[in-house]
């Protein structure tokens, strides 16, 4: 152990060559406590909402009414609300991309850029209450019945302008990274620009494309606080779109300031789902992207 | 021979710096003609503006004219005269995400080929025109990028010619190259002209006499001399051509 250890170690020598060896090993030591010290948290987040989750998880969790003790509403929320944020974020922010990437090199470009940098910084609540705004606005002027305002279409208002910005500027980044060689190589054999951002730039940037899409849908998916003020939360299953709708994060958030125990519990519940959640879109969405390449 | 390319009194500018200046020349077909020069004289420029490449940078502009058989390409549709002027670029650029077939195929099928009988041949007469046809035939559906540096480079010179170009515009395409993958697209270029007008951009001088019939020699954006390559190696009309080839300069 300690031969091994010696030999691991450089030489007790301090001239130049000696120092060199040394600070190396200080700095390789500092990075792998630093690697230690970014995985510790994550690594205890999963463990701990994997093992209370685990013991949360039974039948009548899945019960889409809460007063039952069941948090299929909130599962069911959850996906109506990403899946339709996701339906108009993903097409307008990957697009927003393309037009930043391929076209907005002038003055439109960087204006389009620098209001999306912005949207991305504006804090999620404050889009929570503008879409509840929205939807007010609308109400006082006759156009919708003002209860719409706490409603599973003003939550998904409210998660798409939050995905909106931060998926086009990942998908900006994403097309960046394919080289002006690639595209050339396309404009040269006479492929019309717009095929060639079609059928080569988009796949040759598309894990990227994939990453920042997926970070959006699972960033939207742990929102809480804009949903506290659209889609409200219910007692119960989705009952349409204009109605209140459950979603995960909220009811962590309710049952885990609960004073009962057995809600604590749930919300372990709910967590663990959650995350297994974006650990599976994650996941398959890997493997679609593995499968589509070409074998090297 | 008559002159397949004719360029007149071109001039190009990228934003307001002028890269190249009142070129006229001819480049006859079947010929193969290749361009030296120090760097950054214009070589490359030159021979984008002659598949409208060049406008594809931003602030990039050309002035003069360039006729393809007598037609102005500048009043062409750019993506039908980049189908007819073939490019082969510096490093070569095979689409990441796409197989050998499908990068060769790439050129037809997003131009709107889909019958797989013709697709399938034009692959197979373009990877035997490259010369790669017998290295990666069992191999046709791994990824382009997962050949050589020189393998990669025919791989782009067969996807242009599966487009059927009448002209190959080459851009330095051995300069990333060893000795042996160059003396192979060396060979190549001397049997692609049988069939089609070659233009080569070379830093090589060496190439430029083994594989080019006429030669022109640029210099700060100016066309120096123009001439049969022997001619222009071995008795240079110019002072600066002939300090530039005996490297006295450059």
């Amino acid at each position: 152990m300690i031969g091994g250890l010696r030999r691991a170690l450089p030489p007790f020598r301090f001239d130049r060559q000696g120092r060199r060896l040394w600070k190396d090993l200080a700095m390789s030591v500092a990075a792998l406590l630093c690697v230690v010290i970014a995985l510790v948290p994550l690594g205890s987040i999963l463990v701990e909402a994997g093992a209370r989750g685990l013991a949360a998880i039974r039948p009548s969790l899945f019960l889409l009414d809460t007063r039952d003790g069941g948090i299929g509403n909130a599962i069911q929320g959850t996906l109506i609300l990403v899946a339709l944020a996701s339906g108009i974020a993903l097409p307008v922010g990957i697009l927003t991309g393309i037009y930043l990437s391929e076209f907005g090199k002038g003055r439109v470009g960087d204006a389009v850029r620098f209001f999306v940098d912005i949207m991305t910084q504006i804090p999620s609540i404050v889009v929570g209450i503008f879409a509840y705004s929205v939807i007010l606005s609308l109400s006082f002027a006759g156009l919708v019945s003002p209860r719409l305002a706490f409603s599973t279409i003003t939550g998904v208002i409210a998660l798409s302008t939050i995905m909106i910005p931060f998926v086009a500027r990942t998908s900006e980044e994403a097309l960046r990274l394919v080289p002006v060689s690639t595209r050339e190589a396309a404009l040269a054999l006479g492929i019309p620009r717009h095929r060639a951002i079609l059928r080569v730039v988009l796949p040759s940037g598309g894990s990227g494309l994939l990453t920042g899409a997926l970070l959006g849908v699972a960033r939207v998916a742990g929102e809480t606080a804009p949903l506290l003020v659209t889609a409200f939360g219910s007692l119960y299953g989705f009952a349409g779109l204009n109605q209140p709708v459950e979603s995960l994060p909220h009811t962590i958030y309710t049952f885990a300031l609960s004073p009962s125990s057995a809600e604590n519990q749930a919300a372990w519940g709910a967590s663990l789902i959650l995350v297994l959640m974006m650990l599976l879109i994650s996941i398959s969405s890997r493997v679609i992207v593995h499968l589509r390449s070409v074998r090297e | 021979m008559a002159a397949k390319i004719e360029i007149k009194g071109l001039s190009a500018w990228y934003g307001s710096k002028k890269a190249i200046l009142d070129i006229t020349m001819d480049f006859a077909e079947h010929d193969v003609t290749a361009i030296i020069g120090p760097s950054g004289c214009g070589k490359s420029t030159l021979i984008r503006c002659l598949n409208r490449m060049h406008e594809t940078i931003p602030k990039a502009r050309a002035e003069g004219s360039v006729r393809l058989d007598g037609e102005d390409i500048y009043e062409l549709p750019a993506v039908s005269v980049r189908r007819r002027i073939g490019m082969v670029f510096q490093k070569a650029n095979p689409f990441p995400t796409m197989s050998i077939y499908d990068n060769v195929a790439a050129g037809l099928r997003l131009n709107g080929e889909r019958n797989r009988d013709t697709l399938d041949a034009a692959v197979l007469k373009s990877l035997q025109s490259a010369a790669l046809w017998d290295e990666v035939k069992d191999s046709l559906d791994k990824s382009g990028a997962s050949l050589s540096g020189g393998q990669q480079q025919r791989l782009c010179i067969a996807r242009a010619l599966a487009v059927e170009p009448e002209v190959l515009l080459m851009d330095e395409p051995c300069s990333a190259l060893d000795p042996i993958a160059t003396a192979k697209i060396e060979d190549l270029i001397f049997d692609l002209k049988r069939q089609y007008t070659v233009v080569i951009v070379t830093h090589n001088m060496q190439q430029a006499a083994r594989v080019a019939d006429k030669t022109a020699f640029l210099y700060l954006g100016k066309l120096i001399e123009f001439n049969a390559t022997r001619d222009l190696f071995e008795r240079p009309g110019q002072e600066l051509t002939e300090k530039y080839i005996t490297g006295r300069f450059g």
